[in-house]
């Protein structure tokens, strides 16, 4: 596992970075975490900048850290290009669906009771719940190769499906088992 | 720490708020729906709220100090201290701020402090909440980055990301199995409900198809076959 970036962004790449970014922000329907394989497969897949396991390992660092989680956005950028990576992707994902909310907020959310409304959010939940699955199995990948972490990961699961404990808790024992072990 | 609300009503399949705390979230997105139904709720910053924030300022402070505590996930805290705390709000007005801010795009904590700071001070509190919210915790991130950075190649600390990323990575996987059973409730019916998170998992997941494609074709499909059967 390399500190650096795989390959990194290429000056002409950040208007096409950016711009991803812009659209990812009015696609995060249901939260940041729900564009989590969007970003692996144009990170990842698509560009080579990022291995599967430097997007793991930078999530887990956001999710670590106190603050919303779309921290994990910014250490991203950060991991891709520095500072101006950074600036890159957080500006990005915050300018659409920040305009957006504030437009919608003064616009009125009387008309959130609308039939049109209530679709839009009954409509698209089941494909919210697949897409939070689907970040889960994206950021997975470096586990499926390597019994301890495949098996620290379906533990995760079923303590948290069945219990209520603090993720903190539980990224920390993450922490020991893969320090020990991996 | 508390959720921030019960389920209120039963019918609560509604967008989950993914970016927040697994633990907390289905309850969370649950009482928050619960609200849409309540259409007498007060609106926010009603004379009825018992107090409000002195200025802009006020409002970074108190985000940021809000912000640095939510250890994987803010929104209860935002929750505790808007409306225990400050008493900024009621918890009706939280719900209801809520209930709005998971609808739009975006993460839903970091929309509804930008709809509580415009509604407070105009553009400048909106900033101000945001600003709050994001810029302390992101020094903190940072510095973990740079740190991992420069460690990545220590092979404990390799070991210890990998531990930590396989349990972030069921956080989450846990987090979308405790919404499965809100879909039985979904206006669509249980079965095409599953079918649609299914087939957005293995196009998503296992195909990777990109998001776009999807949400203009099957969210578009499941939007048209809701807004039916929303027929009054």
């Amino acid at each position: 596992m390399t500190p650096a970036v795989v390959t990194p962004p290429a000056g002409g790449d950040w208007a096409g970075v950016f711009a991803q970014f812009l659209l990812l922000s009015l696609l995060s329907i249901g939260g940041a975490i729900s564009t989590v394989p969007e970003m692996h497969r144009y990170l990842v897949d698509q560009h080579h900048w990022l291995s599967n396991e430097q997007f793991s390992a930078m999530v887990a660092i956001a999710q670590a850290a106190p603050g919303p989680n779309l921290l994990f956005v910014a250490v991203l950028g950060w991991g891709i290009g520095g500072a101006l990576g950074m600036l890159v992707t957080m500006i990005g994902i915050l300018v659409p669906s920040t305009t957006l909310t504030l437009a919608a907020a003064r616009w009125g959310e009387a008309r959130r009771h609308t039939r049109g409304v209530q679709a839009f959010v009954t409509g698209l939940a089941p494909l919210t719940v697949g897409l939070v699955l689907s970040s889960g199995f994206v950021l997975g990948k470096p586990a499926y190769g390597n019994p301890w972490l495949l098996a620290t990961m379906v533990a995760t699961v079923v303590v948290c499906v069945r219990w209520k404990v603090s993720p903190l808790w539980l990224i920390a024992l993450g922490g020991l088992v893969g320090g020990l072990v991996t | 720490m508390t959720p921030p609300a019960q389920p209120l009503a039963p019918d609560a399949a509604a967008l989950p708020a993914a970016d927040e705390s697994p633990g907390t979230l289905p309850a969370a997105a649950a009482g928050a729906v619960a609200t849409i139904e309540d259409a007498g709720a007060p609106s926010v910053l009603d004379d009825d709220s018992p107090r409000t924030p002195k200025s802009p300022g006020e409002i970074f402070h108190v985000f940021t100090r809000l912000a640095l505590q939510g250890f994987g996930g803010v929104l209860p805290i935002v929750q505790h201290e808007l409306v225990e705390r400050e008493r900024w709000l009621t918890r009706e007005q939280f719900l209801e701020l809520l209930a709005v801010a998971q609808v739009l795009p975006g993460p839903n904590v970091v929309n509804l402090s930008l709809m509580f700071g415009d509604r407070a001070f105009g553009w400048r509190g909106g900033l101000a909440a945001l600003g709050g919210m994001l810029l302390a915790p992101l020094g903190v991130v940072l510095a973990l980055t740079v740190a991992y950075a420069r460690y990545a190649q220590h092979p404990v600390v390799a070991g210890v990301l990998r531990g930590m990323g396989a349990v972030a990575a069921g956080l989450i996987m846990a987090t979308g199995i405790k919404l499965l059973p809100a879909l039985r409730r979904n206006v669509l019916g249980p079965t095409l409900a599953f079918a649609f998170a299914a087939a957005m998992f293995a196009c998503i997941a296992l195909l990777r198809v990109p998001l776009a494609w999807m949400l203009g074709g099957l969210g578009v499909v499941g939007y048209v076959l809701a807004w039916r059967r929303l027929a009054p």
